[in-house]
């Protein structure tokens, strides 16, 4: 059996290619994770328990994952609503709209805290209508909730679109000329089609939404046990010099952070088997 | 339809509109003020310089790896590629609070920082650091499934009538991936320059000498000062509109090249 490490080729520059690569890798990226978790190693396990369920921080991870996965769910919903737009119809402005979907990837999540604030806060310019019918959207989940949806509505639209454009028009013609309802073509034959893309983009949002800090921390109130996220968490601690307890609470989130990688991995693998056999 | 662009609208097109109303909520006179401030400046100062030396870095980065991947086969690849993507999995504010481990004041490298006077963490290394770890991946994302795609036939073409390893790279390979390499570079600088969590951990947010522009939106903010938070937003979202212009240029030009 042959097994070669590296398959031969004319093309020079392999070793200061893979070299350089490694090298900056492990001093920017593997050195520094690891360091993380050896630092969680020199807390015993039950210390370690004792800081990851501490009443506290337990809220905090209920909002985190609570409002990551409603605003994901929210972005499922628009996100593909806006990839059909973009990819079935043509109108005046597309391209623009195109461009504006990514602006939440390009805008800095201080920025967009802030003008979230200050549209959702009482007197702004959304929140004043929802302040007259008593309802309270800054400093409480739910403007959380609507922060995160800012920050997260490109990923599903990004991952639906190229699905919907490559779709085949004859599947769907061929459903028509056998007496589908446009729901039942709908249901029946598009959304099986784009399923693996949906979740896919609902995992990605998600997973970004769990992380977020710049954005939410403005709109949020920060209350402990009320509005409180983890990544704010884990700032008071290290302002506090709790560095294990901050170490502690970080590694939860990272492994959480790497099943989800894994899950959107497959996914993704799951996804391109499906359009190989269409 | 209908529903898909007011949401939009809403969503996304009223906050872009409420950093600039808030802005000039005082005034051109105000807004002018508020950015030339010498606060103001010197966050603007050290943005750019921590952009300046970590775009680079990554993008030297990006090009060797994606050499590496898309021109070799070897075992382990898939391996790089995903420890490569892992910056983007790893939250902003874990990604600062990692380096405080490293480099701060109880870990093991701290003693000898000290010893030596060596100031890495809550001063300006600190934030490239943490800005080179959140921007890693961008050009390497771009750059490995363009040249990939591209395959290794020109490179091997050019070697084979005689030109040499660096002369395949800067007139063979260069030229086929400039737009890719813009491309990467643009969403590496929008995100170096925008990056908040990561930073907001490393830095002594001290006004004035460890304040990238985004920490000083949110001391302006925490003062109540809310039209010059605004103000200094507001460079932040032109910067942003014009990632998303180039992007689209860059989109443009390579569909043109496509064709």
């Amino acid at each position: 059996m042959n097994i070669a490490l590296r398959k031969p080729s004319v093309i020079p520059g392999f070793g200061l290619s893979l070299g350089f690569t490694l090298t900056y890798l492990s001093l920017i990226v593997l050195i520094p994770l690891s360091g993380l978790f050896l630092k969680t190693f020199t807390l015993t396990w039950e210390k370690f328990w004792i800081e990851v369920t501490d009443e506290r921080i337990m809220h905090a991870y209920y909002i985190t994952f609570g409002c990551s996965f409603i605003a994901a769910l929210i972005n499922v919903f628009f996100g593909l609503i806006m990839a059909w737009i973009l990819v079935r119809y043509r109108f005046p402005g597309r391209k623009f709209l195109d461009s504006v979907v990514d602006l939440p990837f390009a805008l800095p999540t201080a920025v967009a805290g802030i003008a979230l604030t200050a549209l959702y806060a009482p007197g702004g310019w959304i929140g004043k209508y929802f302040e007259a019918l008593g309802i309270k959207i800054a400093f409480t989940p739910a403007g959380i909730v609507i922060a995160l949806v800012f920050i997260s509505l490109p990923f599903v639209v990004r991952t639906v679109q190229p699905v919907l454009e490559d779709m085949e028009h004859e599947i769907e013609e061929a459903a028509a000329s056998l007496g589908a309802t446009r729901w039942q073509t709908f249901t029946m034959i598009i959304l099986p089609h784009i399923s693996p893309a949906l979740l896919t983009g609902f995992a990605m949002a998600f997973a970004r939404a769990l992380g977020e800090y710049g954005s939410v921390i403005f709109i949020a109130g920060n209350m402990p046990m009320v509005s409180e996220i983890v990544p704010l968490i884990i700032i008071t601690k290290l302002e506090q010099y709790d560095y294990a307890g901050a170490t502690a609470i970080a590694v939860v989130m990272l492994v959480a952070s790497f099943v989800l990688l894994l899950i959107i991995n497959l996914l993704q693998k799951w996804s391109q088997t499906r359009t190989v056999k269409d | 339809m209908f529903l898909g662009l007011s949401f939009v609208a809403v969503v996304i097109g009223l906050p872009l509109a409420a950093v600039f109303t808030e802005a000039l909520r005082k005034g051109l006179g105000a807004y002018f003020t508020a950015i030339s401030d010498e606060y103001a400046l010197q966050a603007i100062k050290l943005t750019f310089l921590v952009a300046a030396i970590s775009v680079p870095c990554n993008l030297v980065f990006g090009v060797a790896a994606s050499w590496a991947v898309a021109k070799f086969e070897f075992l382990g690849k898939r391996l790089l590629v995903t420890f490569i993507d892992l910056p983007f999995s790893v939250a902003p504010v874990i990604s600062g609070l990692v380096y405080v481990l490293l480099f701060g004041a109880h870990s093991i490298l701290g003693e000898w920082l000290i010893e030596n006077d060596i100031q890495i963490i809550f001063a300006v290394p600190g934030l490239v650091i943490a800005t080179i770890f959140v921007t890693f991946p961008f050009v390497a994302r771009e750059l490995i499934p363009l040249m990939e795609e591209q395959g290794t036939e020109q490179e091997e073409a050019a070697l084979l009538l005689g030109a040499s390893g660096w002369q395949t790279f800067w007139k063979v390979t260069i030229p086929n991936i400039k737009w890719g390499l813009l491309y990467g570079v643009l969403l590496c600088n929008a995100r170096a320059m925008g990056e908040f969590g990561a930073v907001s951990v490393v830095s002594g947010h001290i006004k004035g000498s460890t304040n990238t522009i985004p920490l000083h939106v949110e001391i302006l903010y925490n003062d109540y000062n809310f039209v010059a938070a605004f103000a200094v937003a507001s460079i932040l979202t032109l910067l942003a509109l014009v990632t998303l212009l180039l992007k689209r240029a860059v989109e443009i030009r390579t569909h043109e090249n496509d064709k």
